[in-house]
């Protein structure tokens, strides 16, 4: 199972983590700090796989985004590998080209989108398309609620509370 | 906005939104700047969290999420906000609550106990969006709590006629699974159901998921459901699901062969067939971990390792690599097969496949060609950067030194070796490399002459003692060649290299050593020109007898009269040091340890007022007889002679090994603390320092007649003549009491199990005399302890200590999972049959209604229960015990029944499925 997902940018700053194994605050930031000293000074062009206290980290770079995700010894690392893919063509498909800032503006999408890519720490959803209409449904869901909240009415009723 | 008061409409109306945040926090610089924005932006969210607006309240939270999620910040303080929130009618709210509550929230948290109700309501909601939050934030924060309360929910799901609803709650069951092993009873029934019904791939594949890390953990119980599993891998085309099934098999093949025999053919297939990387590396790991007793197979996946190592992808090459590292301990011929490929990878760009490859070629080692591939590694080594060249030189020691260097033959080349890999510039095993050579020395005695030349080597070059990571070596180097210098060539060379300038550059605790062995030197020195034609061994086959109350003449006798045909002098002592030779090395030691004498260091100090003394005093007596050279024949009357004898005599004792266990073995006298502070042991001691005075009266009758010289030189005489006396006398008494602490002669039957022996069974036995021998001399005793301390196995054995409670604490859990899975499946099938390890069963009862009715009815009881599982062994019976009693006798029969633990009835259950 994947134990946790990481998005670091090349300068180090975390964009997106999502932990599927207890890992207590303190622990999450060393996870951090190690993991993106140790990815991060690695050259171009060199094999996507670092072993890391007894675990391994896939990673990939897509633009200025490093994707990582940790897994056991002896799971498939070019499956996370793909996996890593196909999140990030859910993403370029939702943001249309996303681009780092896309994820950082909409950093609870991002979630919501995992979300619907993984679960408790595995695959759960290979179909770009279902991932699609999925969050595309949930989305609408959210702009009526949207809506309702800004009528002028319920606005009205706040202030008059 | 103005600060005081709750928040009012304007903070709702003019609420700085997420973006606001985040272009703030762009803005500002990183560091003191950011920081303040943000602890600013965190008072904000204070504020608006407590709003009655949920619209306010919402923003406030999600700020928060983001500042929690990439910039560390706590927010466990807003947990209730967001459980608020997870109840808002409105889908934006409840969706930003969720967020919030998956990503922050830890078991700890009290506030966990208000969720359930929530939770519940959303994961029976008609919405599907709903129900998804509520199993995704579940999967994240389950608790034991939430998975006993939600279990019914859940098994509802598990039928959801939603997809995307049932294989998320498919997917949770993992986690409830583990917080709840119980929950097993309940809803296994319907995981296998979805693992049969193959009609949505992705439900099949959450499935499959689960069963994957089940079965990873406690595989047996699985083996019934090896025929769905077999199906699936015959009919999927989903390569997500193949790579899940084939992990399953890999597991549940070890145990059963004749399942192996049947999917191996199926695996290959794949093997062949498959475009998918991800999956024909998966076919190949699994036929060479656990199908590797199929030639035909292993054949195939050491053809398909080979294309990926010869493939461009990097990724490919290093999976190739891990292959043939899996591959190695069946067949070894794989590794072989592609050799070149492998010490190619020793130079490859990337660090991670240079480690593979390492490994890689660490496995080939044998004794045939350990000398071919160390010489390959070594000239690796000095081209690698110097992370990398310690790494293979530390794996290059590892290996050498496994099983008590079980794999060399040839220890001249070894010994040599260690001193070419203390010459690499970036050398940083210094440790490893002191102990091996020193280790050696103790364990080999034929390599010492070579070990003395290698030594001398290291110690004569003043090059070397500039780079503080060979300090640690050039140690041993110089105890070597003061323990073994008969077998010097040249012992003025050496002593001129142990007192050259630069050792002042080594620090205090390597320079004693050093000064010690010129001590060494210096009375070999003096015992060959003042004593011609006696061995430096000659003591040896008659010290261990001398008793503690022996005399001087008594001993001197029986030197004289031993033949020392077997001495194993390497040099004829009377042609090469003269009289000038032997004035010129006590001027030498005098001149250059003078100035010591005054250090600071108190380990120093006293090893050079030992020397000192001793040269003082054979200088003194050497130049007197100066003119009168007829007169040198009785040199053997001498002061000097007396004491160098004797010193000798000490020191030609032979050190060997000691048990790990040795210590371990000495029992602890009643009344001692070991934890209390030293200074009771003078009391311990007394009778020892008894002896030691009883000694020295023996001594001085002799010595004092021809003492005419100073006081100064009186005491420095005491001091070292002393030591060889006390050293026998306490050595005497130490082997009278200790005796049986040291590893007895029957070596190899006792103690070969824990400190197997050098390979070469004649130095065994010579080993085996040594030890019987052993010694703890005050005059070496110093040596001793430092020559073992780098010894790696020490840190193992903790090792070892730990991992049986980590293993303990985690099987735990799978086997309550297991033995949960077990009643199922057995109970389905051979109903009453089924095996019942310990008397946790109980449970069983109720679960079989827990399905229909998930009132509270039965809850303190499964509480209670369930604590255990955190708990010891001892105290879960104990608590079974009770909770049997409670349950009254409905069940007494029927644990009658199943009572006992039963492996072999359920062996005879598994074949029935399989075939």
């Amino acid at each position: 199972m994947i134990h946790f997902v990481l998005l670091i940018s090349r300068q180090g700053k975390v964009r997106l983590t999502k932990w599927y194994s207890p890992y207590s605050q303190k622990e999450r930031s060393k996870v951090i700090r190690e993991l993106s000293g140790m990815i991060l000074s690695r050259g171009p062009k060199l094999c996507n796989f670092v072993e890391w206290r007894g675990f391994k980290v896939v990673y990939k770079r897509y633009a200025s985004l490093y994707f990582c995700m940790c897994i056991n010894q002896e799971d498939n690392e070019l499956e996370v590998l793909e996996i890593i893919h196909h999140y990030v063509e859910i993403l370029d498909r939702y943001f249309g080209s996303v681009c780092e800032l896309d994820l950082i503006f909409n950093f609870h999408k991002a979630y919501y989108i995992l979300d619907e890519v993984l679960i408790a720490g595995e695959l759960q959803e290979s179909s770009k398309k279902t991932v699609a209409r999925l969050v595309a449904a949930q989305d609408s869901l959210v702009d009526a609620a949207k809506e309702e909240a800004a009528s002028i009415s319920n606005i009205i009723a706040q202030a008059t509370k | 906005m103005s600060g005081g008061g709750g928040p009012s409409l304007m903070d709702s109306l003019f609420q700085r939104t997420l973006d606001d945040l985040i272009k703030g926090i762009r803005l500002h610089l990183p560091g003191a700047a950011q920081s303040s924005f943000i602890s600013k932006s965190l008072d904000e969210i204070r504020r608006e969290i407590k709003s009655t607006d949920s619209q306010t309240k919402s923003t406030a939270l999600q700020k928060l999420t983001y500042l929690h999620s990439l910039h560390g910040i706590d927010m466990s303080w807003a947990a209730f906000h967001a459980v608020e929130l997870t109840s808002s009618p409105s889908f934006l709210h409840k969706k930003t609550g969720y967020l919030a509550a998956s990503l922050s929230f830890r078991p700890s948290m009290d506030v966990l106990l208000l969720l359930t109700n929530q939770l519940r309501k959303d994961l029976s909601s008609t919405n599907q969006h709903e129900a998804s939050l509520a199993l995704e934030c579940l999967s994240v924060i389950c608790t034991p709590d939430f998975a006993r309360d939600l279990t019914p929910d859940i098994f509802t799901l598990l039928s959801s006629g939603k997809n995307s609803i049932r294989k998320k709650a498919i997917a949770c069951l993992l986690m409830v699974f583990s917080q709840y092993p119980d929950a097993v009873r309940v809803c296994f029934k319907r995981l296998v159901d979805n693992l049969e019904s193959a009609d949505n791939v992705q439900t099949l594949a959450a499935t499959v998921g689960v069963f994957c890390e089940l079965a990873s953990k406690e595989p047996r119980s699985y083996i019934p459901l090896a025929p769905e599993f077999y199906r699936i891998l015959v009919d999927s085309r989903n390569n997500w699901v193949l790579i899940k099934v084939l992990k399953i098999f890999a597991h549940l093949a070890k145990l059963e062969p004749r399942l192996a025999k049947k999917v191996v053919e199926l695996i290959c297939d794949h093997m062949k067939q498959s475009e998918a990387k991800s999956l024909v590396f998966e076919c190949v790991r699994t036929i060479v971990s656990s199908f590797y007793e199929y030639e035909f197979a292993v054949k195939l996946a050491v053809v398909k390792i080979r294309e990926f190592l010869l493939d461009s992808d990097l990724n490919l090459r290093y999976l190739g690599l891990q292959g043939l590292l899996l591959v190695a301990p069946n067949h070894l011929w794989a590794v072989l097969e592609n050799k070149e490929v492998v010490i190619k990878s020793l130079s490859d760009v990337d660090r991670n496949i240079k480690l593979e490859a390492l490994r890689l070629v660490m496995s080939m080692v044998s004794d045939d060609n350990v000398v071919e591939i160390c010489r390959v590694l070594i000239g690796y080594a000095l081209k690698s950067d110097p992370e990398f060249c310690n790494e293979i030189l530390r794996s290059m020691l590892s290996t050498c030194y496994r099983n008590v260097y079980e794999i060399i033959i040839d220890f001249d080349w070894y010994v040599s070796l260690l001193a070419e890999m203390a010459r690499i510039p970036h050398c940083q095993n210094g440790e490893e490399i002191e102990f091996q050579l020193i280790d050696i020395g103790m364990r080999v005695k034929a390599v010492r002459p070579e070990l003395v030349r290698v030594g001398r080597g290291l110690l004569i070059d003043p090059a070397l003692l500039g780079s503080p990571f060979i300090h640690r070596i050039l140690s041993a180097a110089a105890w070597v060649s003061g323990e073994y210098v008969k077998f010097s060539r040249n012992p003025f060379e050496i002593m001129e290299a142990l007192l050259q300038p630069r050792t002042n550059l080594l620090p205090p605790s390597i320079r004693s050593v050093y000064i010690h062995s010129t001590f060494k030197v210096l009375s070999f020195f003096l015992h060959s020109f003042l004593l011609p034609g006696k061995g430096v061994n000659s003591s040896l086959s008659n010290f261990v007898d001398i008793e503690p109350g022996f005399t001087y003449s008594e001993s001197e006798q029986e030197f004289t009269e031993i033949d020392h045909a077997t001495s194993s002098s390497g040099l004829n002592k009377r042609d090469t040091f003269t009289q000038e030779a032997v004035v010129n090395m006590l001027t030498l030691v005098i001149t250059s340890l003078t100035p010591l004498a005054e250090s600071h260091d108190v380990e120093i100090q006293e090893r050079v007022r030992n020397v000192l003394g001793l040269a003082q005093l054979a200088q003194q007596e050497i130049s007197c007889n100066h003119d009168q050279k007829e007169k040198m024949v009785d040199k053997v009357d001498l002061k000097t002679s007396i004491i160098i004898r004797l010193i000798n005599d000490a020191l030609s004792e032979d050190f060997g090994p000691v048990s790990f266990s040795a210590q371990e073995r000495v029992p602890v006298p009643n009344g001692l603390v070991l934890e209390e502070n030293l200074s009771k042991l003078d009391s311990l001691c007394a009778d020892v320092q008894l002896s030691i005075s009883e000694s020295f009266s023996l001594v001085k009758p002799i010595l004092l007649p021809t003492d005419g010289d100073s006081i100064s030189n009186q005491q420095n005489e005491e001091e070292s003549e002393t030591s060889p006396a006390e050293s026998m006398s306490l050595l005497a008494e130490h082997r009278k009491r200790h005796g049986l602490f040291y590893l007895p002669s029957d070596h190899n039957k006792n103690a070969s199990s824990s400190f197997p022996p050098a390979n070469d069974p004649n130095q065994r036995d010579n080993d085996v005399e040594d030890l019987v021998k052993l010694t703890e001399e005050s005059l070496v005793l110093k040596r001793k302890p430092s020559s073992s301390r780098p010894r790696p196995v020490v840190v193992k054995l903790d090792e070892g200590e730990r991992l049986p409670i980590t293993v303990k604490k985690t099987d735990e859990n799978d086997d309550l999972i297991s033995g949960a899975v077990r009643d199922v499946l057995l109970g389905n099938e051979a109903s009453l049959r089924s095996s019942n390890p310990s008397g946790r069963r109980k449970g069983e009862s109720h679960s079989k209604d827990k399905v229909e009715n998930s009132e509270t009815g039965n809850l303190s009881k499964r509480r209670s229960k369930h604590r255990n599982h955190g708990k010891n062994v001892e105290d879960k019976e104990e608590n079974s015990e009770k909770s049997k009693k409670k349950s009254g006798g409905r069940h007494k029969a029927r644990r009658r029944a199943d009572g006992g633990i039963d492996v072999a009835v359920q062996k005879q259950v598994i074949p029935d499925f399989l075939l």
